[in-house]
């Protein structure tokens, strides 16, 4: 098997856990929440495209 | 002239029946220009501002293809591998929404969307907000597996103590399969339909500095400077 498909075959395994002291967050959980924050902050500072010129 | 000035310049009618009135109350608050403007302000070009309809498109994929699921049913999902696709691009679909509709709820939120008579705005995002976490939390429900029942028989108590379990029992598919197909979209869509109508209403909200300068503002937007 592919080593991208036995990955996310993998996904249906409870998960890989990470911790510190009293705090636990699931790794998948703690991407979508990395990924939000680093959307907010390209929309923020990435340039807009100009649109079509009007009359 | 431009159509809101031809519109000034129109006899008033006068509205005696209910549904004469409904229409009166529309084209005051919601005329044509606002429903389905040619241009918005420059401010809107800004990719902050491109998240809610990025939600609202998520929420169309996740519409649909919760279609497809429910007329073929979890025989065909469960097995076939075009109904795996399809399962697969109902739950991307839901992460797409949420992620969209955070990021939109972070860029309002620090905007302080609910300024210039929005407030009801405001609180239907919010209201759309809870309503898709109860809708994804039955989705949850309904994946007929270890996990769904690990995650029924978790919340089961909790509901119970809230004392809805009797209405909202986790543990019985047939009736969260109701809720998941049939009452949550409906709740979902129609508090997301009131919000962006409301956006439509009211225009998108202006950043914080604009109020000051800039000369597109109009009624409650604008400081008395600028009037």
């Amino acid at each position: 098997m592919h080593p991208l498909i036995s990955y996310f075959a993998s996904l249906d395994s409870p998960g890989v856990y990470l911790g510190w002291g009293a705090f636990q967050i699931q790794l998948g959980n703690l991407i979508v929440i990395l990924v939000m924050i680093l959307l907010f902050v390209l929309a923020l500072f990435l340039p807009f495209p100009s649109g079509k010129k009007r009359p | 002239m431009s159509i809101r000035e031809e519109r000034k310049t129109e006899p008033v009618e006068e509205y005696y029946t209910w549904t004469g009135k409904a229409r009166g109350w529309l084209l005051k608050h919601l005329p044509a220009d606002k429903l389905l403007p040619q241009d918005q302000p420059s401010y809107v070009a800004s990719w902050i501002y491109v998240f809610g309809m990025g939600a609202i498109v998520s929420l169309v994929f996740i519409l649909v293809s919760g279609v497809v699921l429910s007329l073929n049913g979890p025989a065909w999902y469960h097995v076939s591998d075009f109904g795996h696709f399809v399962n697969s691009v109902h739950l991307w679909s839901v992460e797409l929404f949420f992620m969209t509709m955070v990021v939109h709820l972070w860029g309002k939120y620090w905007m302080a969307a609910w300024r210039g008579g929005r407030t009801l705005t405001w609180i239907t995002g919010m209201g759309a907000f809870l309503v898709s976490i109860v809708a994804a939390f039955t989705g949850y429900l309904l994946q007929t597996n270890f996990d769904s029942q690990w995650i029924a028989f978790e919340g089961k108590d909790a509901l119970n103590a809230s004392g809805i379990g009797a209405w909202f029992n986790v543990a019985n598919l047939g009736q969260i399969f109701g809720f998941h197909i049939v009452l949550l979209p409906l709740a979902v869509g129609a508090v997301v339909a009131l919000h962006v109508i409301l956006v439509r209403m009211h225009g998108v909200v202006p950043p914080i500095d604009a109020a000051e300068t800039d000369a597109q503002l109009s009624g409650p937007d604008r400081t008395e400077a600028t009037r």
